[in-house]
């Protein structure tokens, strides 16, 4: 080998050495793990492209379902999970977890009624609870036509869509029919899944919007962004304040400001038939789970820092995709909470 | 005096070949015991009514797995009543009738059927065939027979019956190559005799082809019930995932495979959990039973037909 090759040689071999040693450490540091809810992945993924692009910070999220996600963030195998319905503070106390609000959502009816058009048609509270209890069966059924006067209502048989798979969106949808209807609450309850009275069940938004598009007569719920995605026909619906309003951004965004935050222990809040003139009354805000008692500093203050910047710098992000970002007042509560009860050996992790 | 000529690879291979039978025995042992460990709180809290009942509800945690079990059966029956005879039918064309070259493209085409992910059969049931359910084949049905409580109520592409035909569609590769194959290996110098002897094509078929294979074919369709009985997603997509027994085909229904895909990541109560698990048990014990009750027909059948075995 001559004096040449071997100088090459050498230094592709010191350079390839820097390289392990330096990435090693430094990538293990630099990964966030967490793993959870499947609604919000869409907008936690482009946080951690653009994240990731911005500090070189890489965050792994598996959307395994909430369920999962409680699961992993109880027994400790990732940083941090997500759930789409809240914990009550009793479980989290047990846990030894710490809740908080990272992005929100509307749930939205939507219909396939020949000949109504979209946000034609409005809907109490009680009349939903009623359609999705199959007590109403016809779209001309008296109990419409009543909320709907002027609005030529077809003779045609409900059919009612429901989400056949667990998720969070029929937890925020009970949750609402339950708050509205007695009946609801009394005979069917408030459950990512329940015994649906009546009925087919398609699996994900995807399938609800698809089968709501089929099938003629049908009424369903979906997130906001499936509606919009897939045009279906919304209803407008009647909040709390008596007024029918449409489903937008600024609708849910109302219900989310008007909501009583600082009084919510544990973050336990459901934005569901809030008060407000403005208010879209079935609003869901998506949770982070964290330990209070953090073993790793660095890796704490990791996570927390991701989360702080999709506070500050994610909304154009979210409202792209349709989601609605968490208003500022709630984002200070949130990181006073952090400052207040994550620890790592008893000394305050954030900021 | 003793020289070594060779070494002895036997022991070793005998060895090697009862290390992995045990293996597959260990591993079913450990999912059993797994499934009644992780069914344990359920098992404890329902008993037997878990099987007798058609309740299931989540938000009052009560679990029954009558309906799952019951469409689990249905839906299977309706693909193997489709998926056998049709297989039958192509494997003999093949065999028997197809000229090779026509044999050639069919062949491929089914085993190319074969390897199509059953994700792919569920958005195409779900996007593409539901409406032409709903569109075509059920208002035909509901007008042929009407009042007939199979084919009653709304057409709408989903339900038992196109879970059925789904099911259909995705064992009948697995069975028709198979069952092909197993024709193939009837010896031609028998199928000849009996051509010399003045049978007709459908004689030699009926009389000489299937008897010969019927353990192979037999086999093929065990092959196919299995996939149809644990079959998920495809199912999922296009049965309506509705907990409850219905007469009707056309209405919506659920299986063991789909309950589990639907509610099984959001399922965060400890016993709502175990409910899943031991539904998942629960099919466990259906397929072990239905493979036996497949194998004593099998070999009631072989009797019959006068299979030398």
């Amino acid at each position: 080998m001559d004096a040449k090759s071997n100088k090459l040689f050498r230094t592709i071999l010191i350079t390839l050495t820097a390289l392990i040693l330096s990435s090693g450490p430094a990538l293990a540091a630099a990964t966030i793990n967490g793993a959870g809810a499947t609604f919000p992945y869409p907008v936690y993924g482009q946080w951690a492209w653009q994240y990731n692009k911005e500090t070189g910070v890489k965050l792994n999220y598996q959307s395994i379902g909430s369920g999962g996600g409680i699961r992993q963030i109880k027994a400790k195998t990732v940083d941090f999970g997500a759930s789409d319905a809240p914990l009550k503070a009793a479980e989290l106390d047990e846990a030894g977890l710490l809740q908080f609000p990272m992005i929100m959502g509307g749930v939205v009816p939507v219909i396939n009624v020949p000949g109504i058009e979209d946000g034609a048609l409005k809907l109490s509270g009680t009349t939903l609870a009623n359609i999705f209890l199959g007590k109403i069966s016809t779209w001309n059924d008296a109990a419409i036509a009543k909320e709907n006067p002027g609005l030529a209502l077809p003779e045609t048989a409900i059919t009612v869509v429901y989400r056949a798979d667990g998720s969070g969106t029929t937890w925020i949808f009970t949750n609402y029919l339950s708050k509205v209807s007695p009946t609801w609450k009394d005979s069917i309850g408030n459950a990512k899944a329940v015994k649906w009275p009546a009925g087919v069940g398609g699996k994900g938004n995807e399938g609800v919007a698809s089968y709501v598009q089929r099938i003629k007569g049908s009424i369903g719920y979906v997130e906001y962004a499936y509606a919009l995605q897939n045009k279906l026909n919304y209803s407008l619906l009647q909040n709390q304040a008596g007024n029918y309003v449409a489903p937008t951004s600024a609708a849910f965004q109302a219900a989310a400001a008007n909501a009583d935050w600082a009084n919510a222990e544990g973050f336990y809040l459901v934005l569901t038939d809030q008060p407000g003139a403005e208010s879209w009354p079935i609003t869901g805000a998506s949770f982070i789970l964290v330990h209070k008692e953090q073993a790793k500093a660095a890796t704490a203050k990791e996570v927390l820092t991701f989360f702080d910047w999709c506070y500050r710098n994610g909304a154009s992000t979210a409202e792209k995709l349709d989601y609605v970002p968490m208003p500022e007042a709630v984002v200070s509560l949130v990181e006073k909470t952090w400052m207040e009860q994550i620890k790592s050996a008893g000394k305050p992790v954030w900021p | 005096m003793q020289t070594k000529t060779h070494i002895n690879l036997d022991p070793a291979f005998r060895w090697l070949t009862l290390a992995s039978g045990l293996a597959v025995l260990l591993l079913v042992g450990s999912i059993l015991y797994t499934l009644v460990m992780g069914a344990m709180p359920a098992l404890k809290h329902f008993g037997f009514g878990f099987l007798t009942s058609q309740e299931w509800n989540p938000a009052f945690m009560e679990f029954g797995a009558l309906s799952s079990v019951y469409g689990t059966l249905i839906s299977t029956a309706i693909g193997m009543l489709i998926a056998v005879p049709l297989s039958l039918v192509i494997a003999l064309f093949l065999v028997e009738i197809a000229p090779p070259a026509v044999r050639r493209i069919v062949g491929g085409a089914i085993e190319l059927l074969a390897a199509i992910p059953s994700i792919i059969f569920g958005m195409w049931g779900l996007f593409v065939f539901a409406p032409f359910m709903a569109d075509y084949i059920q208002p035909w049905l509901a007008s042929i027979a009407p009042g007939f409580p199979l084919f009653q109520g709304p057409p709408m592409g989903i339900g038992m019956l196109s879970a059925g035909i789904i099911l259909a569609l995705m064992v009948l590769p697995f069975i028709t190559s198979v069952t092909r194959d197993v024709f193939q290996m009837v010896p031609a110098v028998v199928k000849e005799s009996a051509y010399g002897m003045g049978s007709t094509t459908w004689e030699v078929t009926r009389k000489v082809t299937i008897p010969y294979g019927i353990q192979g074919v037999v086999g093929a369709c065990f092959l196919g019930l299995g996939r149809a009985i644990g079959e998920t997603m495809a199912v999922t997509f296009v049965i309506g995932n509705r907990h409850e027994i219905s007469a009707s085909l056309f209405a919506a229904g659920n299986s063991i495979a789909s309950t589990l895909a639907n509610e099984f990541t959001e399922a965060s109560d400890d016993l709502y959990l175990a409910a899943l698990i031991e539904l998942g048990l629960v099919l466990f014990g259906v397929t072990l039973i239905l493979q036996w009750a497949a194998r004593w027909w099998l070999r009631r059948t072989a009797r019959k037909m006068g299979a030398v075995r």
